[in-house]
């Protein structure tokens, strides 16, 4: 290793991580430095990168032991010494690594790697992928953001929305990776909050960010109390005194924050009627009606079938079970949810409600069919027993 | 960089050249192009029926009618690009009037 990596070595006296990080500051001098030429100090600039990458990653491990609060708070507060010298450098990364030229695979992949810092081991591992394949994975995308010339860049104001986009959803996919497992894979969910809190930070002026980091807090609130024991457990019967009360404060004070520039998007649109969710005592007095306009706002804002099966819940549960079930029925239908489970289970759930017990029997039972895990299927198991 | 679109569609469209020249679509991606100074060189090809493949085998050269590959899309045209980067060449495969019915491959040049 060159002069590079013992520069690093001191500071942090983590060989595997100097050696890491500086890895991965040379990936980024390589797409630097073919479009804007070799700087004046090459060294200077690789320790700096691979400097702050390796303080990142520290106060990453660090924090992975204190609460996500603490972990997205951080995030967001400004930062100083290192990463000022080149304020643009991880803005310029996220968008580079998940640049919708890279297969969707890649671009989480390589955010995870060269953005939270994950090992290639620790990734392969997370997506229940062979080492090898992974690393080949990492090493293909690298290649084609230098050999078919992806820029090194924030995009101009003319893209900004598509391509930040973009990034929202590769954060929001590490989030749910990790969000539905129980444990193996439960870290991605920290990485994801901290990547959409130094996101947030790195972009004050953009709301996005800001509602998918109240999305992901106020999810994750909520964690504890969506399986027992291995069923699934729906919002109302959730254990509200379980939820993390810090968390729900938190997230709903990163909304306020997005809200106040006044520049409503589709993952505000969800953290608010999460943070509906999240701050009632329970389901009679939850403010359906506000989340079944928060819904027919999301529906228009990005139009999908399953926004409108959420509608129909909440409709029902503030204009009357026929008005959700007529809705439901709409769907059904129209034939663009057919084979989705959640959308028979909606029925049923409707259904039982509203004491028609020979029709919700059969709908449960479409639902078990198409039911995707076991926490689902014993959840409609026991609802169809208790008929 | 230097890159190659390949302007495809299905050919069901097939306007004429004069066609083409009248679409104020492709008036549009032509003035774009020109203001970029990003065209190389670039043409127009002749439909898929006016195609030959030919391949050597053992030292023999097969030669057979129609296209190398049998898909629903094909090669209608290319352009050599030379531009700033990808994004550029995506910017200007977007303004293609192909691009609304069919599609714009981006590949960047082997150099």
């Amino acid at each position: 290793m060159g002069p590079i990596g013992r520069h690093l070595d001191r500071p942090d006296r983590d060989w595997d991580l100097a050696e890491d990080c500086a890895q991965d500051a040379f990936a980024a001098a390589l797409v630097t430095w073919q479009r804007d030429g070799i700087p004046n100090r090459p060294g200077a600039w690789l320790t700096t990168t691979a400097r702050h990458r390796a303080i990142d990653r520290l106060r990453r491990d660090t924090a992975g032991r204190t609460k996500l609060r603490e972990l997205a708070m951080l995030a967001r507060e400004p930062q100083e010494s290192s990463v000022q010298e080149i304020p643009d450098e991880r803005l310029r990364l996220i968008f580079t690594c998940c640049h919708p030229a890279l297969p969707f695979e890649a671009r989480v992949a390589l955010t995870l790697r060269t953005l939270a810092g994950l090992s290639t081991a620790e990734i392969a591992k997370a997506f229940l992928t062979a080492e090898p394949t992974m690393a080949q994975r990492l090493v293909r995308a690298k290649r084609k953001i230098a050999e078919a010339g992806i820029p090194y860049r924030v995009p101009p104001a003319e893209l900004l929305g598509q391509r930040l986009g973009a990034v929202l959803a590769v954060l929001y996919l590490i989030f749910n990776e990790g969000y539905d497992e129980q444990d193996s894979r439960r870290a991605l969910t920290a990485e994801a909050i901290y990547l959409a809190g130094v996101l947030a930070r790195l972009m004050p002026t953009e709301p996005e960010p800001r509602g998918l980091l109240a999305l992901m807090l106020l999810h994750e609130a909520r964690r504890a109390t969506r399986t027992d024991d291995g069923e699934l457990v729906p919002l109302e019967l959730q254990d509200r005194s379980r939820w993390d009360q810090a968390l729900i404060t938190e997230g709903v004070a990163v909304l306020d924050e997005a809200l106040a520039l006044r520049r409503p998007g589709p993952y505000q649109l969800q953290a608010a009627i999460a943070a509906c969710h999240a701050t009632a005592p329970d389901t009679a007095t939850t403010d359906w009606p506000q989340i079944a306009a928060l819904y027919a706002e999301l529906a228009r804002l990005a139009p999908s079938a399953v926004v409108e099966l959420n509608r129909a819940v909440a409709v029902a549960m503030s204009d009357g079970i026929p008005a959700g079930l007529a809705l439901v029925d709409e769907l059904a239908a129209a034939g663009r949810l057919d084979g989705y489970h959640l959308l028979p289970a909606t029925r049923a759930d409707l259904l039982r409600r509203a004491g028609r017990v020979a029709e919700a029997r059969l709908a449960y039972e479409q639902a078990l069919d198409l039911a995707p895990t076991e926490a689902e299927r014993r959840y409609l198991t026991r609802r169809l027993r208790e008929l | 960089m230097k890159y190659v679109l390949l302007i495809c569609d299905d050919e069901s469209a097939s306007p004429s050249n004069e066609e083409l020249d009248a679409d104020p679509v492709h008036q549009a991606w032509e003035a774009d192009l020109e203001r970029r100074g990003a065209k190389v060189f670039g043409a127009r090809l002749r439909p898929v029926v006016d195609a030959t493949t030919v391949q050597v085998r053992n030292g023999e050269t097969l030669v057979s009618d129609g296209p190398f590959a049998e898909t629903k899309d094909f090669v209608g045209g290319f352009v050599v690009l030379d531009c700033a980067d990808l994004d550029e060449a995506i910017a200007i495969a977007a303004g293609h009037p192909y691009a609304r019915w069919g599609g714009i491959e981006v590949r960047p040049v082997w150099e």
